[in-house]
């Protein structure tokens, strides 16, 4: 799996998300509990979350300052501790080296841990190239990897949109399942299957959370347990990150795993925080015989510095997606990115480009939702509006039609006289699609509006003409 | 006290109701009003569009109209808004950055300067009927104008409040979102109209008239009774 999902157009795949009656059940549904978890575990619980915002923001903005000082104390630190790192600037440079360890180690079998990143570089494609059987181990990952490579539509939830019958039948058609939906027994197949697959492995995969510079470790963090097990059993260990997602010590990790964890599932901690530090050493009982860390670019190096650079504090809690009322209603796979919401419409343009994404900054009411939650205080909605701008005055993508409306306004807006007159001759100029005080069949732009939605007829007199009257001595009309 | 009326073009056009309203009530309240010819439209359209270049023009427009004005006052918390905005659009103009902030720095949304600046939380309205509130999401989360609204129509004569479910989901109106993106602002209107029914409330009150336009446009679409009124209405009313 790539960044990019699916093929069809962006109308289309919203027009599908739309009428996915069940998708859109459950997602309302999970964002209105997810809302709701979130903020007992972070204004209520804590009281000072403000404080915590800005605490949140200054780490990231920090070690965004000092990325490159961070990375090279990061790297020096892992090779100290007997790692191996490995820095890639495009994802085909991530993907030779990791083939080129699986192939020394000639693995065949390996389990993931859930990682956005990997997806992002379509790791799993290139592993089965490779012959080997790659198995997430993620139960929501796992379940999407079963049904086919069915696409993440959530970065935090990856499988929200798929309910326990489905996934009963996924069950079914692949494992031989043969008992309930109860969702005790479904995770019980799962674990069964996982287990195996667990010691059988020849390399294990992870994503992510933060690396902590100081030290050379890093930290996964998960609720099923499965990070522990992939970090623990198998001899060769890869760990892919996204190079921001660093923090200089710990001091800092504690702050931003809490925050984390409070803001992607209302929790204090999740059940498992998993801090691993290079491969096994002398008297350690498990871990990984040989430990390579691979940090990927793949195109953040371009955004550093620039007018995006913000996007880059996300630590993918995924609190902007779990309010998002577009997402709400069209849910992940519309956006046709691994990466949806508000900070997928953010940095899915910037990692791939306006051909594939040029709709998606428009797929926001910059209701500022998203910025509101952001724990790390990624002004989100400015970052939609900043690409609007790029797209329209820097790249000129925009419709022509747009642009001659746009055009007029700006010549209309700026000049009162103007103002004055296409305001006043509008009832006239509408009037043929008037009907009472409203128009149900707008032209032009009203087209759209009309379709589900009245508008209102221009008033016959405007209501700078009723206050010069009024200001004339008529004070009663 | 001096009040300088930034009606907005929504109002001065399509919503001449919400317009006298308000001059009416903030007279009620004492205030001078004063409504300056050369206002155009604050240029939020254009801007959120991604066209900065064309919005500016009408920015300087609306900069310089209210130049000479104590207190701007607008019936709308987006637009009012956007007075807020503008220092951070011309910053680093140095002709335009200081005017911009001296207009943001006195501009306010209705229900904010009621409560804010002239200190009043009962401004003696009667008004019979079930009314819900519908939090628009420029006033209360950008320009964070919250409790006013609120504190208002609580001290309202005859007014039974019951809040609206789902308040802090916008309405799906987003400026040219709602005819760029059609068939997804659709999804969130019926939402919104689903939570006004849910209410039981015979009016839906607002202090946006274009979330207001939006939710009552589908309304009356689909044929439900609901009435909409601007907030200055209700406050206005006696």
């Amino acid at each position: 799996m790539a960044m990019k999902i699916g093929t069809e157009q962006f109308k289309e795949r919203v027009e599908n998300g739309i009428h996915d009656d069940f998708m859109r059940g459950a997602v309302a549904s999970a964002q209105d509990g997810m809302s709701q978890k979130r903020r007992a575990a972070t204004t209520e619980e804590l009281g000072n979350w403000e404080d915590w915002r800005n605490h949140g923001e200054e780490i990231r903005q920090h070690v965004l300052e000092y990325l490159d000082y961070y990375l090279e104390q990061l790297s020096e630190n892992v090779a100290k501790r007997g790692g191996n790192v490995f820095f890639a600037q495009t994802k085909e440079e991530a993907n030779e080296y990791i083939r080129s360890v699986v192939q020394k180690k000639n693995a065949k079998k390996i389990v993931k841990s859930k990682s956005m990143v990997t997806e992002e570089i379509s790791l799993n494609a290139m592993l089965e190239e490779e012959g080997c059987d790659v198995v997430e181990t993620d139960l929501g990952e796992y379940i999407l990897q079963l049904d086919d490579h069915d696409p993440p539509s959530h970065i935090v939830a990856p499988a929200l949109h798929k309910n326990r019958e489905q996934i009963r039948d996924v069950f079914e058609k692949k494992l031989g399942y043969t008992k309930s939906s109860n969702p005790e027994e479904l995770c019980y197949q799962a674990r069964v299957t996982l287990r195996e697959k667990f010691l059988e492995a020849d390399v294990g995969i992870t994503g992510c959370n933060f690396a902590v510079a100081e030290t050379g470790s890093f930290c996964l963090v998960t609720n099923e347990g499965n990070a522990d097990l992939v970090t623990a059993l198998p001899k060769t260990q890869i760990t892919v990150m996204g190079m921001e997602r660093l923090v200089p010590t710990f001091e800092e990790m504690e702050v931003l795993v809490s925050m984390l964890t409070r803001n992607a599932v209302g929790q204090k901690l999740t059940s498992y925080i998993t801090v691993l530090t290079g491969p096994r050493e002398e008297l350690d009982v498990d871990g990984p015989e040989e430990f390579h860390l691979v940090i990927v670019d793949n195109g953040r190096s371009n955004i550093l510095g620039g007018e995006f650079q913000s996007v880059l504090q996300c630590i993918r809690c995924a609190a902007c997606i779990n309010v998002c009322p577009v997402y709400r209603h069209i849910g992940g796979h519309s956006y046709g990115s691994i990466y949806p919401g508000p900070i997928g419409a953010v940095l899915t343009p910037l990692l791939g480009g306006y051909d594939d994404y040029k709709e998606l900054p428009y797929a926001s009411t910059l209701c500022g939702a998203c910025t509101e939650v952001c724990p790390v205080k990624i002004p989100l909605h400015n970052l939609l509006h900043k690409h609007r701008e790029v797209i329209v005055e820097k790249e000129g993508r925009a419709p022509v039609s747009e642009k001659l409306l746009m055009k007029a306004f700006g010549l209309g807006a700026s000049s009162p006289a103007l103002y004055k007159l296409g305001s006043k001759i509008a009832p006239a100029a509408l009037n043929p699609f008037t009907s009472g005080d409203k128009i149900s069949k707008g032209p032009g732009p009203l087209k759209a509006w009309t379709e589900i939605r009245e508008f209102p007829a221009p008033n016959k007199e405007r209501f700078r003409d009723w206050f010069k009257n009024r200001d004339k001595g008529d004070k009663n009309s | 006290m001096k009040v300088t009326l930034f009606a907005t073009c929504i109002v001065d056009m399509f919503q001449g109701n919400v317009g006298k309203a308000t001059v009416e009530l903030l007279e009620k309240l004492g205030c001078e009003v004063e409504f300056p010819e050369s206002q155009v439209c604050c240029g939020q359209p254009a801007y959120n569009s991604g066209y900065v270049k064309e919005s500016k023009e009408a920015m300087k427009r609306m900069i310089e109209t209210f130049s000479n004005a104590e207190y701007v006052v607008s019936p709308s918390g987006s637009c009012a808004f956007m007075f807020h905005e503008y220092p951070h659009i011309f910053e680093g103009d140095p002709v335009w950055e200081p005017k911009a902030k001296a207009l943001a720095a006195k501009t306010y949304e209705l229900t904010q300067f009621i409560v804010e600046v002239l200190k009043i939380e009962d401004v003696g309205a009667r008004f019979e009927g079930n009314v819900t509130y519908h939090t628009s999401c420029h006033m209360t989360r950008l320009l964070a104008v919250k409790e006013p609204p609120m504190i208002l129509l609580k001290n309202v004569k005859g007014l039974k409040f019951t809040e609206l479910p789902g308040k802090e989901q916008c309405c799906g109106f987003g400026g040219t979102f709602s005819v760029k993106m059609a068939q997804i602002s659709e999804q969130m209107v019926d939402e919104k109209v689903r939570h006004v029914e849910e209410t039981g409330a015979q009016y839906l009150v607002g202090a946006d008239a274009a979330c207001l336009m939006n939710i009552g446009g589908r309304m009356d679409r689909l044929g439900k009774p609901v009435k909409v009124l601007h907030i200055a209405e209700v406050l206005n009313s006696r």
